[in-house]
């Protein structure tokens, strides 16, 4: 073996031996993530903290009922608008359109996927605080519908063109109309990839502060109905994260854990029905 | 609605019919209320980029490009220079891909080209998960981990070993550009890895096959002829996660230090667009002050529609290319 060539296997090794060691490091942030907010936040979790109201500044203890009941409040809402805006328009871009008309909606959803969270806040203030005047759940649950609607809509189309065409040609063969096929052959056979799509779509707002610092706002009480400023536990991991209270970064941590727990959970469940296949049957 | 148009020879009556009836099968409702949702996202998109525009109004009249180059910012005077903020904007991005590039593009090729399928796929699902990671969360490891070991350890030693770089002057606050660079930096490797992890292994086989058979080794063919090959993807993903550091808002703010300053040290404090549109937003009173924020906002729209079309355009021609080569 010459010199040259030892020098060449050298480099090669080496190189792809960095490489490696870039995986492992962008890899094992995960689980420093996972280490830190166990360790911070476990042991500051506990039960006052899923039953109590955050109590008056100086005073320790309580907890974030108000900011998790608030969150759900925001998701539950956000998705009753978001899904069905989503879903349908990417029924339509699937089964009804071609041309320009799809390149349009395609479009407009990437651009909208691609705003800036905070733009969507700036939007969602505009549109909704701004008229009624005060913040309120039901402006802060808009902003996170915006961001779910293109992640819903652009999965949905996938999925239901990945649907084999006999299928489509089957059902219309034995007579269905367009939207009987549709509703009775293409979305079942497509149903689970959608699931995913809108699971992952929830754990991906569930996580976002930024548009809700100036729609949803904060409280620290109770928020009925859903025309009031409401708690949610990003913005409250921020606000308490960045205050000099000890007491409040205890708090933080333990939110925190909570809040990546279930990030994470929903999409380990997502992928695993993913990888369980989409249901459509090979023929 | 079009049947009736599409058949005009065939008269009134049968063309209601023929419309009538495929309104009783559900056909055409089906497709006008799945149009009008489809529609509603191009308005709502629409929507958005008039309301940023007419809510800046009074800015971009008073400043017009003034407002970019001035780099005062005193609500009480009433005279807004978004300078300092776009400075920082800037300055994090960059020092973000400076390390997430390498980064990136190296754990990229270790999951395409080396690893095997079981391993690249497990890793893959663990660096899906690091980006589905909320960004508050990253903000709340940066306060609490990130900016003590920077102000006690890193920026110490980097001030000692390349302290005669301006870069690297000034005292050690823990907060500043440069570990906001480093923050967003965790953030946007998932971006990178991911979207190159893609591009790569769409490049033929037969491109590898070539360069071994030629006699390089492992690393030449992968780093003389795979990369180039899918060089334009690359970019994109690059792009792709300029975008997304752009417009990164909590972990910024969190970490920034929120001072509005010009300085050539990375260690100094800053602030950037999404930062003080975050702090200052629901604080801001009178029209000026709001509107100069609401613009502020449109920059960052602005930049990452650049961006986000820029980086489409180059994974889709790489894409593209992969599956041109590979047919013939």
């Amino acid at each position: 073996m010459t010199a040259r060539l030892r020098y060449r296997k050298f480099v090669s090794g080496f190189m792809l031996g960095m490489t490696g060691l870039a995986a492992l490091i962008t890899v094992s942030v995960l689980f420093f993530i996972l280490g830190y907010l166990v360790y911070h936040g476990g042991t500051s979790i506990n039960w006052a903290f899923f039953t109590k109201l955050p109590t008056p500044v100086g005073e320790s203890g309580g907890g974030m009922a108000n900011a998790i009941v608030g969150s759900a409040k925001l998701l539950l809402l956000a998705s009753l608008i978001g899904v069905p805006v989503g879903f349908l328009g990417g029924v339509y871009l699937a089964e009804f359109s071609g041309g320009a008309i799809a390149f349009i909606v395609r479009y407009a959803a990437d651009l909208l996927n691609g705003v800036p969270s905070i733009v969507i806040g700036i939007f969602a203030y505009a549109l909704v605080v701004l008229p009624f005047k005060h913040y309120s759940t039901l402006a802060g649950s808009f902003a996170l519908a915006l961001m779910m609607i293109p992640i819903t809509l652009r999965s949905t189309e996938q999925f239901l063109q990945a649907v084999p065409g006999a299928l489509r040609e089957g059902a219309m063969a034995l007579g269905a109309s367009r939207w009987k096929t549709i509703a009775s052959v293409i979305v079942p056979a497509a149903y689970r990839g959608i699931i995913t799509a809108i699971l992952l779509a929830l754990a991906r707002v569930a996580g976002e502060t930024a548009p809700l610092l100036f729609t949803a706002f904060g409280n620290r009480f109770w928020s009925p109905g859903w025309g009031q400023p409401t708690a949610s536990l990003p913005v409250m991991i921020y606000t308490y994260a960045i205050s000099p209270y000890d007491d409040w970064h205890r708090q933080a941590w333990a939110a925190g854990l909570v809040l990546l727990g279930l990030i994470l959970v929903v999409n380990i469940i997502a992928r695993a029905i993913l990888a369980r296949g989409v249901s459509i049957p090979r023929t | 609605m079009a049947a009736t148009t599409t058949v005009p020879n065939a008269g009134p009556l049968s063309g209601s019919r023929s419309f009538l009836s495929k309104l009783r099968e559900g056909d055409e409702i089906a497709r006008i209320i799945t149009f009008i949702f489809a529609a509603s996202v191009v308005l709502i998109t629409l929507l958005l980029v008039f309301e940023l525009w007419r809510g800046s109004a009074l800015p971009r009249h008073k400043f017009g490009f003034h407002f970019f180059a001035t780099s005062t910012w005193d609500p009480n005077a009433g005279d807004f220079g978004a300078l300092p903020f776009i400075y920082g904007t800037l300055v994090t991005a960059f020092v973000s891909l400076a390390i997430a590039v390498p980064l990136g593009i190296g754990a990229a090729i270790f999951l395409a080209e080396l690893a095997p399928q079981k391993i690249s796929d497990t890793l893959q699902f663990f660096i899906d998960l690091l980006a589905a990671v909320p960004s508050v969360i990253y903000g709340l490891l940066g306060v609490f981990i990130i900016v003590p070991l920077m102000r006690e350890y890193i920026q110490p030693f980097l001030k000692s070993t390349l302290g005669f770089l301006p870069l690297f002057q000034g005292p050690a606050y823990g907060v500043g550009f440069f570990t906001a660079g480093i923050v967003l930096a965790i953030m946007v490797i998932p971006y990178i890895v991911s979207v190159s992890r893609e591009v790569l292994l769409s490049v033929p086989r037969d491109q590898r096959e070539a360069a071994l058979a030629l006699g390089s080794t492992h690393w030449e063919s992968t780093w003389k002829v795979v990369v180039p090959f899918a060089r334009t993807g690359i970019m994109g993903s690059i792009f792709l996660a300029l975008a997304r550091a752009l417009g990164e808002t909590m972990a910024v703010t969190m970490v920034i230090g929120n001072t509005p300053t010009i300085s050539a040290s990375l260690f100094s404090p800053g602030y950037s667009i999404a930062a003080v549109i975050a702090n200052e937003f629901s604080e801001a009173t009178g029209d000026l002050y709001l509107q100069s924020l609401i613009e502020l906002g449109l920059v960052l729209f602005i930049l990452t529609f650049v961006l986000n079309g820029l980086a489409r355009l180059l994974i889709v021609l790489t894409a593209q290319r992969g599956s041109e080569m590979g047919r013939t």
